[in-house]
């Protein structure tokens, strides 16, 4: 018990979030891009080009996603945590646009979890512009249930789902 | 050469738009079928007794020997001639009388033939000898022009007399149309009720591992025969359907990156958007008389429903409300929609006016109601209940009478058969994320799963065919 926390806690610090025991979900989905150790060292950037996923994901770690409970499209303040982070990011690279793709657990209707995921996406969106991020740099684009990472159907997977992901698209 | 070159050149430059657009080849306009005067005996009495009760229906054993033909002639449908084609019509409506539950058909296989001067004037004791109460006879030929003409005949076995007769002419190639069209016949017949095995099925064909899906647009007959795929699977393709005469069908596709609803033409295979919008647009639905079309648009993150005419133009916005308002399934009689809501705080059932006033819940029965469908007959809402797991429900169109007619894990999206006494939906297993369309009975108890070529969601039953 005592080592479960310490464990959350050693892994909120590592990924410069704020020690909130309810979310993220245990086990993280993969983070894009070569860099295993969450981090928001800039350092780890070097040798990544700038406008990439990958440079992206170096650069603020776990924190490209954010995560919902069940029916909600609400920012926490772990999630406005991770959204400062995004916020940091695309303020020192303003060249940069993106997109937040918003999902749904699969348990939920096909057409109600796309709306649903539409709703989460525009909110992580509202955030971001709230803390001076254009607008018209970042579209949004729902999945609702189509596109889990975590593919068992528990608690735990579901909270991974729930999800509204920054993505730098390259085209 | 060089016409040759030129035409594989067009064909190039005409065939990759509709690549770009994920789409296959056409595969043609809906063909109607033409009826014909069959020759027969007049004496079409009442049906004596009562078979209104279903247990009574599936104690009726029906002969369905294999279809005469007047003469063995060479035909596109079948490559053994018209013989073999008679007997293959046979099983076509002993399956479809089977897997239906209702009777218990005893197919050309188990059976003598009868010879084609029999089909008019059956031999009735070959058949009371058998334990038969009902005989279904039929015959094919095939005329000068190719195409085929089918006679079906319904007989009591034990009253010697014929019930019903009819004829349809088709071309080789919608052979199996004639047999559903016998199989509705006899299904009408004897139980009183409106046909439904003549129609057809758009679905989306599923397969891949669960993160990585590829969902087609795919079509087939009620039976699960003449399976086609309009897709490619480039781009993912959800929640089709069919508009009320065939020629089109809504659904929604991913081909641009973000979720859009297409018009999508049977018969050329082209595709258009169903509004010019910059915005998501989700679940299409069809207005009974095919003038209109619903369908639910998010605005800055905010879901309404939204009615357009079919030929495009300017969209009137029926609902407005901060919360998920999604989904809407018109009356029969276009008068009202019934969609579903998250403005309580969970998903429920709403009923409204087609002018979207008047918006009422009518789902109180617990748990939540999604993706409600109004039935054909008018008088009941197909929906999907949550309350733990996921289930098919119907309740009457005020939300009273609710029975939960399924138990899987995840059973969603109910859609009616043309007559409104049979659900399709589809099942996900945990875990697995794998899907099949399922169907079940109005009491619950005649389960069963459509055979389709891969896994399969999203079932939208189209009506009768024309």
């Amino acid at each position: 018990m005592n080592k479960k926390i310490a464990t959350i806690l050693l892994l909120a610090s590592a990924t410069g979030l704020a020690a909130c025991a309810k979310k993220p979900p245990e086990t993280l989905p993969p983070v894009a891009g070569p860099t295993s150790v969450p981090t928001t060292d800039s350092t780890q950037t070097g040798g990544l080009a700038i406008g990439t996923q990958a440079h992206f994901g170096a650069a603020v770690g776990a924190s490209t996603t954010i995560y919902f409970d069940t029916d909600s499209y609400d920012v926490d303040s772990q999630d406005a945590a991770a959204l400062q982070a995004q916020a940091q990011y695309f303020a020192r690279y303003p060249q940069i646009t993106f997109t937040i793709e918003g999902h749904a657990d699969e348990r939920g209707t096909r057409e109600y979890n796309i709306a649903l995921g539409e709703k989460r996406a525009t909110s992580a969106k509202a955030y971001l512009t709230s803390l001076g991020v254009d607008a018209n740099r970042i579209a949004v684009v729902s999945y609702g249930k189509e596109s889990p990472v975590a593919l068992a159907s528990n608690e735990a997977a579901w909270a991974q789902n729930r999800r509204a992901a920054s993505v730098i698209i390259n085209r | 050469m060089t016409n040759k070159l030129l035409l594989l050149l067009s064909a190039a430059v005409l065939a990759s738009p509709l690549a770009a657009q994920d789409l296959g080849a056409p595969i043609g306009s809906e063909q109607p079928v033409e009826r014909v005067q069959v020759e027969g005996d007049d004496d079409d009495g009442p049906l004596r007794g009562t078979v209104t009760d279903e247990s009574a229906w599936s104690d009726i054993g029906i002969a369905i020997p294999a279809f005469a033909t007047d003469r063995d002639r060479p035909t596109p449908a079948n490559e053994a001639g018209t013989g073999a084609l008679g007997r293959e019509i046979s099983r076509v409506i002993t399956a479809n009388l089977r897997n239906n539950g209702l009777f218990k058909p005893v197919g050309p296989d188990a059976l003598p033939q009868p010879g084609f001067p029999q089909i008019t004037a059956p031999v009735y004791d070959t058949w009371s000898g058998k334990g038969a109460e009902m005989l279904v006879q039929g015959y094919v030929r095939a005329r000068d022009d190719g195409k085929l003409v089918v006679g079906c005949y319904l007989y009591d076995v034990a009253l010697k007399n014929q019930l019903v007769r009819e004829g349809w002419v088709v071309a080789p190639g919608d052979w199996r149309r004639a047999a559903h069209k016998c199989s509705d016949l006899i299904f009408s017949r004897l139980t009183g009720e409106s046909p439904f095995f003549d129609s057809r099925i758009a679905y989306i064909a599923e397969t891949g591992p669960k993160d990585r899906r590829v969902k087609r647009l795919a079509v087939m007959d009620s039976d699960g025969a003449n399976h086609r795929f309009l897709t490619l699977g480039s781009a993912t393709a959800l929640t089709p359907r069919y508009s009320p005469d065939y020629s089109k069908i809504l659904y929604l596709s991913y081909v641009d990156g973000n979720p859009r609803i297409y018009v999508y033409d049977i018969g050329t295979g082209k595709q258009t958007l169903v509004t010019e919008n910059r915005a998501p647009t989700i679940a299409p639905r069809w207005a009974p008389d095919g003038r209109h079309i619903l369908y639910a648009m998010g605005i800055a993150g905010n879901t309404d429903i939204y009615r357009i005419p079919a030929t495009g133009g300017t969209a009137t916005k029926l609902t407005d409300n901060p919360g998920i308002d999604v989904g809407g399934s018109y009356s029969p009689d276009g008068t009202k929609i019934v969609f579903e809501s998250d403005r309580s705080g969970t998903q429920q059932c709403y009923v409204m006016d087609a002018d979207g006033k008047n918006q009422k819940r009518i789902s109180f029965f617990g748990g939540r109601c999604a993706t409600p469908e109004w039935s054909p007959r008018g008088d009941q809402i197909a929906f999907t209940r949550i309350a733990g797991d996921f289930n098919i429900g119907v309740m009457n169109t005020g939300g009273g009478g609710m029975r939960v007619l399924t138990n899987g894990w995840q059973d969603e999206a109910p859609t009616w058969a043309p007559n409104g006494r049979i659900i399709q939906f589809f099942r996900t297993e945990k875990n697995t994320g794998r899907s099949g369309i399922w169907q079940v009975d109005l009491t619950g108890q005649k389960e069963r799963r459509l055979p389709t070529p891969v896994d399969a969601s999203d079932p939208a039953w189209g009506p009768i065919r024309p």
